[in-house]
């Protein structure tokens, strides 16, 4: 995982190892002031020696500049280092999720992906630059104090060096300790969390059956669990402060005792006796600091692993070597054809597809949910990749061709362009009208645009709008309607002019009227391409020229209107309840 | 860990003095006696430390200077006084250590226990809140109060308030002391701290002016993050990638840019600030060694050496402070949003008609605390105070009923309707005629702009709300589930349901044969919203739900359209069963639901437009005829 993180770094190299570099430049140049101390109190003070207090005072101030350059120097580099760092994870995973398959999307949630790209990564920013600045200077006054203390008296930095053994020892054991008390106290707060949640988005139940001193109960539970747990865990923590604080305390003691013993009996100078009371200080804190960082760091591992989770993830479908990028015609082959979207998952979703689409003809597809219309739909543009019949065996594998060439041989991209689709759960995105109908042809002129929307049955809304085409789309095309969302998104999917053209229940919020005059406009004007409509309803799919009745991954039976409802027997029994006086009227009154 | 609050720009806090004396008040609530101990326990942990600092004074002012005059004078040397000293220094440091630890375990619990009080009311308050409240305000707001807001807050009152206290006392204590040894030095020091005071605050500025960027283009990075990923399929599908890359660096360079400059001047404060106080040491040093050597104002070796070290503990706050800075803005922002959502209006209850339990004796009808199945409207006149006990039967009037979600903006004109108990009265009409809006107003969620809603011959807004809505089941359009067993959700309508009688309600709502196909029947842990069911089952589980709680008034919204035809037929079925003698309002999807109703009213924009029974309605030949046969009059 750090391996993983850590090749991003790239042009931040030099500032990531410049920083450490200048840390420890400035932890040198504060570690000498004390020794510098302890010359002007033996050769100055004790002496009367006001030249070399000056001498002595002079070189020191320069060297608290130094060390102020350095220090700057530091900041800057780990500033510069740690947010470049980030934007490069940031822009790899971008990069990287835009390689994606659907099924690669599917695995992760998106609200995941979100919070990778964002959350995280700032997480791992400001631990990057913590470990920059910390991690190399914790140590480096632990160790240049040490040192710089048995060059003044190796009794006294004795004692030091068992200080510190012993502290570390106990605060590795507080950290381990309250590092999984932690892990539970996340546990509960998950537990409440989904307290919350449900109460925020079941309010109505919650009140329809006046639950909420129930939930109040349920909630308090969850509220009390991680009191106690955080309370047990940060008891722990309460400890770190006065255990630090008897350490130095003890330390102080015993220098004062042995020291006083050593400078009366000449073998320290008063002078040092200060240096060693300062370098104290510095070598416990240095210590705790240590442990703070330590705690930082194993906090943002999840983090760290969240990411490299996604830089690692490989697109499941890349294109090919040598790939075709003609399409030939819109006419479409399912070859033995087998899917399941795991691997591993025990019954294939589709089973033993064979069907033949020729070029230019409407072809609909009905059957309840679960029917696998859509995983059906999806094969074609390669969004999803066929697998062999048992899972592995790559010989028994099906295949879905396109103008007569397997799609797994084409490029993406020309693919894409040709087959065109419209997805049952679609987005359209902020901004314009007319930015969201270029996403179908980013060169498309507007009057190209007014078009595809006259085939879809949008210009007519369209025009009601005061701003026309230029109106504004919100986030999510939640400032139009549901029937209006799905013509415009059918409009931006025939702007591409493809060979194929699938709706995937497309029309489904849309009245029958316009759903049948979309229909006739398909007809008349674009007969070239060949139509695949998924639909509930069966009007919608009634007058094509081939009808797939889809049950549990199979095709159950192909053919015409008439030939259907004489043969088969779910086709006939969807149809009568739909026609029998039972249409949904939501559909039916749905917006026009 | 919990999810974190998208991060806008940094908010601006209207009045911080109020809310953290709101904080305080909070605190102090429960924890009084605890905050004085925690106050007095810093106070003592810091003069420990103070004596300590003076104790290097004394041990070479008087210890070692005189033993090793007395040394060189050839006397023998006697160590049981600085023995004595470093006992003495021993048993105040051992306080000092005790008062710390003290202090440190008190602010646990004073830190926890206020966050769970807290966070006990807000839920408590928010359950109490009108459903206009959810209906207004982000999910995603609500549930970060619970996890950020109250993070922020954690860290401001177990980190930040203990911290700036003892910075206080601290600075007072040292700024004593350092005048007791040195009032020279004391002024050397007082003007570092002054140029470090306007470095910090010149850097800080600077810090917190790319600060303000970086939070806005943070924002702006997430904002298109989650509509990008949200939308990565017809990304995808329409070899978008490309341009998504290039929009995606662009902001991703620009955030990199502020976040670089918002991070370089808030880590130069800290060698600065440091450097400055090694400058500020080594000038107390020089000026220290010059009055010393002239033996000026008594400065002795012994004092410098303590008053160096003071000299650092009197620096270090500035540092400390600064830094709890930004922790504490944003603690007052969350606190601000919490007590925000503390302050909500709780959902007005004016209502004093309850429901009871009745046995009927003699005759005549009484009240009784025994589970008797057959319930009554308690209604005491204000008037005379004298009692009515008005049999509960489910018979909804609505009279001249004008509802809008805003006062400006009416969305329900002058219906009016008529429901004895155990009719059918079904809502028919396109999106966003009214009809959901219409179940919103008979259980009270929303209250009528004008006009009557009556229940059994009562003004519901005279009925206590709980009883009310007991007396109401309800079934929507979309399901919620809770996390618990499949038997804990049904029993959710009627906490002390029985095995058996859960079972009954699975069977009448055509539940029970596919709960007892589920790996552990009744007992399957249900989670997510019941994420592991089929919308069909979870609309099963809703519907018996509502079949255990027995109401005499059902609300149905029952869409299926995303259900596939066989479910849906069990479904209907399910929710058949449930209807059979009860008063039901149904906003029906399907017309075959309509056809047998005692009385369908038609909506368009809000108003009735047609009402009638099946056939009265086909007779008319209006919307609902041209609805049913897809043909126009």
């Amino acid at each position: 995982m750090v391996k993983t993180l850590l090749s991003h770094v790239k042009e931040y190299k030099a500032a990531s190892i410049l920083t450490p570099i200048f840390m420890i430049f400035e932890v040198i140049m504060e570690m000498i002031i004390p020794l510098m101390m302890a010359s002007i109190i033996d050769d100055g003070i004790n002496k009367g020696d006001i030249a070399h207090v000056y001498i002595v005072g002079g070189i020191m101030v320069v060297f608290a500049v130094l060390g102020l350059l350095a220090g700057l120097g530091g900041g800057v580099f780990a500033a510069k280092a740690s947010t470049g760092f980030a934007k490069n994870l940031r822009k790899a995973m971008y990069d990287n999720i835009q390689t994606f398959s659907f099924s690669n999307i599917d695995k992760f949630s998106t609200a995941g992906l979100v919070t990778r790209l964002t959350t995280d990564v700032t997480n791992i920013q400001n631990s990057y630059q913590m470990i920059l600045r910390m991690a190399m200077r914790a140590p480096a006054t632990l160790i240049i104090a040490l040192v710089l203390s048995f060059t003044r008296s190796v009794r006294i930095a004795s004692i030091y060096l068992v200080a510190v053994i012993i502290l570390g020892t106990i605060l590795a054991f507080i950290i381990k300790k309250t590092m999984n008390y932690f892990g539970q106290v996340f546990k509960k707060y998950d537990a409440l969390n989904e307290s919350v949640q449900e109460n925020v988005s079941a309010i109505r139940v919650v009140k329809a059956y006046t639950r909420e001193e129930y939930e109040i109960d349920k909630f308090q539970t969850a509220s009390n669990n991680i009191y106690k747990m955080f309370v047990k865990a940060e008891s722990l923590i309460a400890t770190n402060a006065p255990l630090m604080m008897f350490t130095v305390y003890v330390c102080i003691l015993l220098i004062s005792w042995i020291g006083a013993h050593m400078v009366v009996s000449s073998t320290l100078s008063t002078g040092n006796l200060v240096a060693l009371l300062a370098y104290c200080m510095n070598i416990l804190m240095s210590l705790m600091m240590l442990s703070m960082i330590f705690v930082m760091i194993t906090l943002s591992i999840a983090s760290g692993e969240r990411i490299a989770e996604v830089l690692n993830e490989k697109a499941d479908i890349v294109n090919p070597d040598n790939p075709e990028t003609n399409v030939k015609d819109g006419s479409i082959e399912f070859k033995n054809v087998y899917f399941r979207y795991n691997s591993t998952s025990e019954e294939p979703v589709l089973k033993n597809i064979n069907l033949k689409i020729k070029s230019g003809e409407t072809v609909g597809i009905i059957g309840g949910t679960g029917s696998a219309k859509t995983s059906l739909v999806n094969l074609i543009s390669r969004l999803y990749d066929v697998v062999p019949e048992d899972g592995i065996d790559k010989n028994k594998d099906g295949a879905v061709k396109v103008g007569g060439v397997d799609v797994r041989d084409y490029d993406l991209k020309t693919l894409r362009d040709e087959v065109s689709v419209v997805l049952q759960k679609n987005v359209l995105f902020s901004g314009s009208i007319l930015d969201n109908l270029r996403w179908g042809n980013r060169n498309a002129t507007e009057e190209e645009c007014v078009n595809a929307c006259k085939l879809a049955c949008a210009d007519e809304f369209i025009e009601t709008f005061p701003d026309k085409y230029n109106t504004h789309i919100e986030q999510g095309g939640n400032n139009v309607s549901g029937g209006q969302k799905q013509r415009l998104c059918i409009a931006r999917a025939l702007l591409k002019k493809p060979k194929i053209l699938i709706l995937d229940d497309s029309t489904s919020a849309v009245d029958t009227a316009t759903d049948a005059k979309i229909r006739k406009a398909f007809r008349e004007e674009i007969p070239n391409t060949t139509k695949i409509i998924i639909a509930q309803r069966v009007s919608s799919v009634m007058d094509a020229d081939k009808i797939v009745v889809m049950e549990d991954g199979e095709i159950n039976g192909v053919g015409t209107h008439e030939e259907l409802l004489e043969s088969n027997e779910i086709y006939r029994e969807v149809y009568e309840s739909q026609t029998k006086g039972d249409a949904d009227f939501d559909e039916i009154g749905g917006e026009c | 860990m919990p999810p974190r609050r998208p991060m806008g720009p940094r908010p601006k806090i209207e009045n911080p003095g109020k809310i953290l004396k709101q904080i305080f008040s909070e605190i102090m609530k429960h924890y009084a006696i605890h905050v004085v101990l925690v106050v007095i326990f810093i106070f003592v942990s810091v003069l420990a430390n103070v004596q300590g600092t003076i104790f290097t004074k004394d041990l070479i002012d008087q210890y070692i200077v005189p033993l090793l005059k007395s040394k060189n004078a050839g006397n023998p040397v006697d160590y049981t006084n600085l023995l004595n000293a470093i006992k003495r220094v021993a048993v105040f440091y051992a306080i000092g250590i005790a008062a710390s630890y003290s202090q440190q375990r008190i602010m646990v619990n004073v830190t926890q226990g206020t966050l769970r009080n807290l966070r006990n009311r807000m839920f408590e308050h928010m359950e109490s809140l009108p459903i206009r409240y959810f209906d207004t305000h982000s999910h995603g707001d609500v549930m970060s109060m619970y996890t950020n807001d109250i993070d922020t807050m954690r860290q401001m009152i177990s980190q930040s308030m203990p911290q700036m206290l003892n910075s206080a006392i601290t600075v007072v204590s040292v700024f004593i002391s350092m005048v007791y040894l040195s009032i020279p030095l004391t002024v050397v020091t007082l003007i570092m701290v002054a140029v470090m005071l306007y470095a910090t605050k010149k850097s800080a500025g600077l810090s917190s002016r790319y600060f303000v960027k970086q939070q806005k283009d943070i924002g702006e990075l997430n904002g298109f993050v989650e509509e990008m990923i949200t939308g990565q399929k017809v990304v995808k599908v329409f070899n978008h990638e490309e341009e998504c890359i290039a929009n995606f660096d662009r902001i991703n360079e620009e955030l990199c840019d502020s976040a670089n400059k918002a991070n370089k001047f808030t880590n130069i404060l800290g060698p600065i600030n440091a450097q400055l106080g090694n400058v500020s040491y080594v000038l107390c040093a020089i000026v220290g060694a010059i009055i010393a050597i002239n033996g000026w104002t008594g400065l002795t070796l012994g004092k410098l050496a303590s008053f160096l070290t003071f000299n650092r503990s009197f620096s270090m706050p500035i540092n400390q402070v600064s830094q709890q800075f930004n922790a504490i803005v944003m603690a007052l922002a969350g606190a601000d949003r919490i007590f925000k959502l503390l302050d909500e209006e709780p959902e007005v209850d004016n209502g004093y008609v309850t429901l009871v339990n009745t046995i009927e004796k003699d005759g005549k009808i009484e009240e009784t605390d025994k589970v008797t199945g057959t319930w009554a409207w308690k209604h005491i006149h204000q008037a005379d105070k004298s009692v009515d006990y008005v049999p509960l039967k489910g018979d909804v009037v609505f009279d001249d009923v004008d509802f809008g979600y805003v006062p400006e903006k009416i969305v329900l004109h002058n219906v009016d309707l008529y429901a004895t108990p155990g009719q059918k009265i079904a809502f028919v009409g396109s999106t966003g005629a009214g009809k959901t809006t219409i179940t919103n107003l008979i259980n009270r969620f929303y209250d009528i702009q004008d006009g009557k809603i009556r229940y059994d011959g009562i003004n519901v807004n005279k009925i206590k709300k709980a009883d009310l809505r007991r007396s109401l089941g309800i079934v929507l359009q979309e399901t919620h589930l809770f996390t618990g067993t499949v038997a804990d959700n049904i029993r959710f309508g009627k906490l002390d349901a029985t095995d058996e009688e859960v079972v009954a309600a699975a069977k009448l709502a055509n539940a029970d044969g596919f709960i007892k196909r589920l790996p552990q029947g009744y007992d399957t842990v249900l989670t997510g919203d019941g994420a592991n069911l089929s919308q069909g089952q979870r609309q099963l589980l809703a519907i018996a739900r509502a079949a255990i709680a027995n109401p005499p008034v059902l609300i149905l919204d029952e869409a299926t359209s995303s259900i596939d035809t066989r479910t849906e037929r069990l479904v209907q079925e399910g929710m058949d069963n449930l209807m059979h003698g009860r008063t039901t309002f149904v906003i029906a999807h399907r017309l075959s639901t309509v056809r047998n109703s005692n009385c369908i009213l038609v909506l368009e924009k809000g108003r009735v437009i047609e009402r009638g029974t099946h056939e009265e309605l086909l007779e008319q030949k209006g919307k609902y005829y041209q609805l049913y046969t897809g043909k126009t009059a």
